[in-house]
C-alpha cells in the first residue's frame, strides 16, 4: 500500500506546484498590462497625488514578489479583491459596497455553471457510454461508420454552430424549450432544467462525441486479448463478452475519458454560456474581458485554471487507483 | 414531458417492430435471421424509420425548409466528392492515380473542400461582388435578391445593419478567417517545433527548461488563456484594430506552439537515437544540417497529421474568440464575428428561412473546412498506421 499512496501524494503534490506556478504565470500576466489599478480606478482625469494614494492605499508601490504572495495570501483567504466595474457602479449609486467584491460576483453564477456542468454531465455520460459500447459492439457495421461520421462532425464544428442549430430546431421552428436561459434566484427546480436543458444539450453534443470516440477506442483495444477470445469461443453472446469481460477491465480508461471530458466542459462552457446568456461564471469572465475589469478576469481565469488541474489530477489519480497492477504491488 | 412519452413510445415501438421482423424473417429458415439478435434487428427497423420519417419530411412536410437544404447540400457534396475522386483516378499522373484509387468517399470529400476553400480565400478580391468594407445607403437589405419582399438583386444575400453586401463579406470572410489560421498555426509550428527538435538534440538543462514551460502553459485551459491575454493585448493595442489581430495571431501561436513541442519533441526523441544521425554526428555536422535534413524529413508524417488537427484548433480557437467578440477586429470581415452580429436573425426562421440561415452559412462554413480537415488528417492517419480495412 506504501508505493500506491506514495504515488497519489506524489501526483497531489504535483498539481499543487502546478497550481502555485499557474497562479504566478496568471499574476504575471496581469502585471504586464500598461498602468496600474490606480490609474484605471481613477480614469483619464486623475491627479498624480491620487494615484500615489491610492497606490499607497492598495499597496501597490511594492515589489512584485511582495504584491504577489500578498495577493496569494488574499486569494486563500477567499479575498478575491474588488470588482472595477462594480466598484464605479457602487460609487454611482451609493449602493452597498459588500455587492463590489468578486467574490460576491463570481459566487451566484459559480453555482449555476456547476449546475449547467451537472447536467450535461448527467445526460452526456450514460449516453456516450452506451453508444461507445455499442459502437465497439457492432464496429464496422454501419451504424458505426455512420457515428464515426456525426461524431467526427460534432468535435469539428464550433459549439456556437451547434448551437445555433438546436437553437433553430428546439426553440424557433418547434418551441419545445426556451432559447434563453434566464435563470435567477428562488427559481423552482423543474423550470431550472427546462431553462438548462438546451445549453446542456449543446454541451452534450460536443462532449458526447469525445466520450464515445475514447470509449469504442478504449474496448476495441481489449477485444484484442486473449480472455476475451477464450469468452468467446465459450459461446457466450457478445454483448455479454463486452459487459461481463471488457468492461470492467475498460474501467480505468472510461474513468480517465470521463474525467478529461469534464475538464473539456470548462472550456466549452464559455462560448455557450455566451450563446444562450446563461447566468455563468463563463460570460462573466467574457464580459469582464470586453471592459477589461482585471480583478474579475483574474479570478475567473485563476478558478477555470484551478478547477482544470483538479479534474486532470483526478483523471491521473483515478486511473492509478483503477489499476489493480498497482494496488495490489507483490 | 410529452417529448419523453414520445420518445420512449417510439422505442417502444420500434422494439416490437424488430421482434416482428425478426419473427417474420426466420419463418422463412435462413440461417440469417436465427443467428439474428435482437438489437440488430432494432438497428434495421430504426435505420427504415428514419428513412421514411426523412422522405415524409422531405416530401409531405411544407415547413421543413431547413431539412430539404440539409438533404440537397448532403447530396450535392456526395455527388461532388464522388466525381471528384472519379476524376482523380482517371487523370493526372500515375501517383495521384493510385492515391485516389484507395481513397474513401470522405476523404476526397476533405480534399475537395480544402481545395475549394483555398480557391475562395486566394480570389476573394476577384470572385467578390463588392468590397469587404464598402458601405451601401440601402441597410438590411433581406436575402434572396426579390425587390417585392425587401431584396436587391444586386445583394443575394443582402446586407447588414450598417449596409455591408453579405455575399462579399462571406468570401473575404474565407481569406480573413482561414488566412489568419493558417500563418497563426504556420507560426506555431515554426516555433513549437523548432524548439522541440532542439530540446530533443541538445537534451540536458535547455530540454527541462523548455519543457517544464511548456508543462505550466499547458496546465490552463488554451481557451481560457487566449482570453486572458487578449485582455491584455487590448489594452496593449489601444484604438489600433490592426494591431490586436496581431497580437492575437501572436498569442494563438504561442499558446498552440506549446503541443506542437511535445509531438516534435516526442517524435525527435525517437529519431536521435538512430544511428544515422550517430554518423551525421560524426561527420561533424552542425545543428541546422541535423534538424533540418536529418530530423524534419523522417518526423513529416506525423507533423503533416498534427499540422491538419492543429490547424483545426487554431481556427475553432479564432473562431470562437471573434465570436466572443475579441478576436478578429472590424472592419475585417470574419465568420465569427458574423454568426455573432446576425445571431438574432434566427428568430425569423418561421418567416424567411433565408434570414435565419444567414448566421448559419457562416457558423457552418467555419464546420465545413474543420470537418474537411478533419477527414482528411483521419485518412492520413488510417493510410500511415498501415491499417487496411
Amino acid at each position: 500500500m506504501g508505493a500506491l499512496s506514495r504515488i497519489v501524494l506524489h501526483r497531489l503534490f504535483l498539481g499543487l506546484l502546478t497550481l502555485f506556478v499557474v497562479s504566478i504565470v496568471i499574476f504575471t500576466a496581469v502585471n504586464m498590462l500598461p498602468g496600474d489599478f490606480a490609474q484605471a480606478i481613477l480614469g483619464q482625469g486623475a491627479t498624480p497625488e491620487a494615484v500615489t494614494a491610492i497606490r499607497r492605499d492598495l499597496g501597490l508601490d511594492q515589489p512584485p514578489v511582495t504584491r504577489y504572495f500578498q495577493w496569494l495570501a488574499d486569494v486563500l483567504h477567499g479575498d478575491l479583491g474588488t470588482s472595477f466595474a462594480q466598484a464605479n457602479f457602487v460609487s454611482f449609486t451609493g449602493s452597498d459596497a459588500e455587492k463590489a467584491s468578486v467574490l460576491a460576483q463570481i459566487g451566484p453564477r459559480f453555482a449555476n455553471t456547476m449546475f449547467l456542468a451537472g447536467v450535461t454531465a448527467a445526460i452526456a455520460v450514460p449516453v456516450s457510454l452506451t453508444l461507445g459500447i455499442l459502437a465497439a459492439l457492432y464496429r464496422n457495421s454501419a451504424f458505426d461508420k455512420v457515428a464515426n461520421v456525426f461524431t467526427l462532425s460534432s468535435i469539428s464544428s464550433p459549439e456556437f454552430f451547434l448551437a445555433y442549430i438546436l437553437i433553430l430546431f428546439l426553440a424557433v421552428l418547434n418551441p419545445l424549450l426556451p432559447s434563453l436561459s434566464n435563470i435567477y434566484d428562488g427559481m423552482g427546480l423543474g423550470e431550472r432544467l427546462e431553462k438548462t436543458l438546451l445549453p446542456a444539450l449543446t454541451l452534450t453534443l460536443v462532449v458526447t462525441a469525445h466520450m464515445m470516440r475514447m470509449t469504442r477506442a478504449a474496448i476495441i483495444n481489449l477485444l484484442a486479448s486473449p480472455y476475451i477470445e477464450m469468452a468467446r469461443l465459450k459461446g457466450m453472446s457478445p454483448m455479454r463478452v463486452i459487459v461481463r469481460h471488457a468492461l470492467p477491465n475498460a474501467l480505468a480508461p472510461i474513468i480517465n475519458v470521463i474525467a478529461l471530458n469534464l475538464a473539456y466542459l470548462i472550456t466549452g462552457v464559455v462560448v455557450v454560456e455566451v450563446v444562450f446568456v446563461y447566468p455563468g461564471i463563463g460570460q462573466l469572465f467574457v464580459d469582464s474581458v470586453k471592459i477589461r475589469d482585471i480583478p474579475v478576469v483574474q479570478a475567473c481565469c485563476l478558478i477555470f485554471a484551478g478547477a482544470y488541474i483538479l479534474l486532470n489530477l483526478l483523471a491521473d489519480i483515478l486511473s492509478i487507483l483503477s489499476n489493480p497492477r498497482l494496488r495490489h504491488p507483490k | 414531458m410529452n417529448v419523453v412519452v414520445g420518445l420512449v413510445a417510439c422505442v417502444g415501438f420500434l422494439v416490437l417492430a424488430a421482434w416482428v421482423f425478426r419473427f417474420a424473417g426466420r419463418l422463412s429458415g435462413r440461417t440469417y435471421f436465427r443467428d439474428m439478435e435482437l438489437t440488430t434487428a432494432f438497428g434495421w427497423m430504426l435505420s427504415v424509420f428514419v428513412a421514411f420519417w426523412g422522405v415524409y419530411l422531405y416530401i409531405f412536410v411544407e415547413s421543413a425548409v431547413f431539412f430539404r437544404w440539409a438533404v440537397q447540400g448532403f447530396v450535392v457534396f456526395a455527388i461532388a466528392a464522388w466525381l471528384f475522386r472519379l476524376l482523380g483516378r482517371n487523370l493526372g499522373p500515375g501517383g495521384t492515380r493510385r492515391l485516389f484509387r484507395q481513397m474513401p468517399l470522405t476523404a476526397s470529400f476533405g480534399i475537395l473542400i480544402i481545395l475549394l476553400y483555398a480557391i475562395l480565400a486566394i480570389f476573394a478580391g476577384v470572385l467578390a461582388p463588392h468590397g469587404q468594407e464598402e458601405i451601401f445607403a440601402k441597410v438590411n437589405v433581406l436575402p434572396g435578391g426579390d425587390p417585392a419582399i425587401g431584396g436587391d438583386p444586386a445583394h443575394p444575400l443582402g446586407t447588414d445593419q450598417i449596409g455591408r453586401d453579405l455575399l462579399s463579406r462571406l468570401i473575404y470572410g474565407a481569406q480573413n478567417t482561414v488566412g489568419i489560421a493558417f500563418a497563426t498555426t504556420l507560426i506555431a509550428f515554426l516555433l513549437g517545433g523548432t524548439l522541440g527538435f532542439l530540446a530533443a538534440t541538445l537534451g540536458g538543462w535547455l530540454d527541462q527548461l523548455l519543457s517544464r514551460m511548456v508543462d505550466v502553459l499547458m496546465a490552463i485551459p488554451s481557451l481560457i488563456f487566449a482570453l486572458l491575454l487578449m485582455t491584455i493585448a487590448s489594452a496593449w493595442a489601444g484604438s489600433q484594430p490592426h494591431l490586436l489581430t496581431i497580437y492575437m495571431i501572436l498569442i494563438i501561436a504561442v499558446i498552440d506552439s506549446t503541443r506542437v513541442f511535445r509531438l516534435a519533441r516526442a517524435v525527435g526523441g525517437n529519431i536521435v537515437v538512430m544511428d544515422y544521425i550517430e554518423a551525421a554526428k560524426l561527420r561533424g555536422e552542425g545543428m541546422g544540417y541535423l534538424i533540418f535534413k536529418e530530423i524534419l524529413p523522417n518526423a513529416t508524417a506525423p507533423l503533416l497529421a498534427e499540422f491538419g488537427l492543429r490547424f483545426c484548433f487554431v481556427f475553432l480557437t479564432i473562431a470562437s474568440l471573434s465570436f466572443l467578440g475579441v478576436g478578429i477586429q472590424p472592419p475585417l470581415a470574419d465568420w465569427g464575428t458574423m454568426v455573432r452580429d446576425l445571431s438574432q436573425f434566427i428568430n425569423f426562421a418561421a418567416f424567411s428561412p433565408l434570414t435565419a440561415a444567414l448566421p448559419l452559412m457562416a457558423a457552418g462554413a467555419i464546420a465545413l473546412l474543420t470537418v474537411a480537415v478533419n477527414f482528411v488528417v483521419d485518412w492520413m492517419l488510417h493510410r500511415s498506421s498501415g491499417l487496411k480495412e
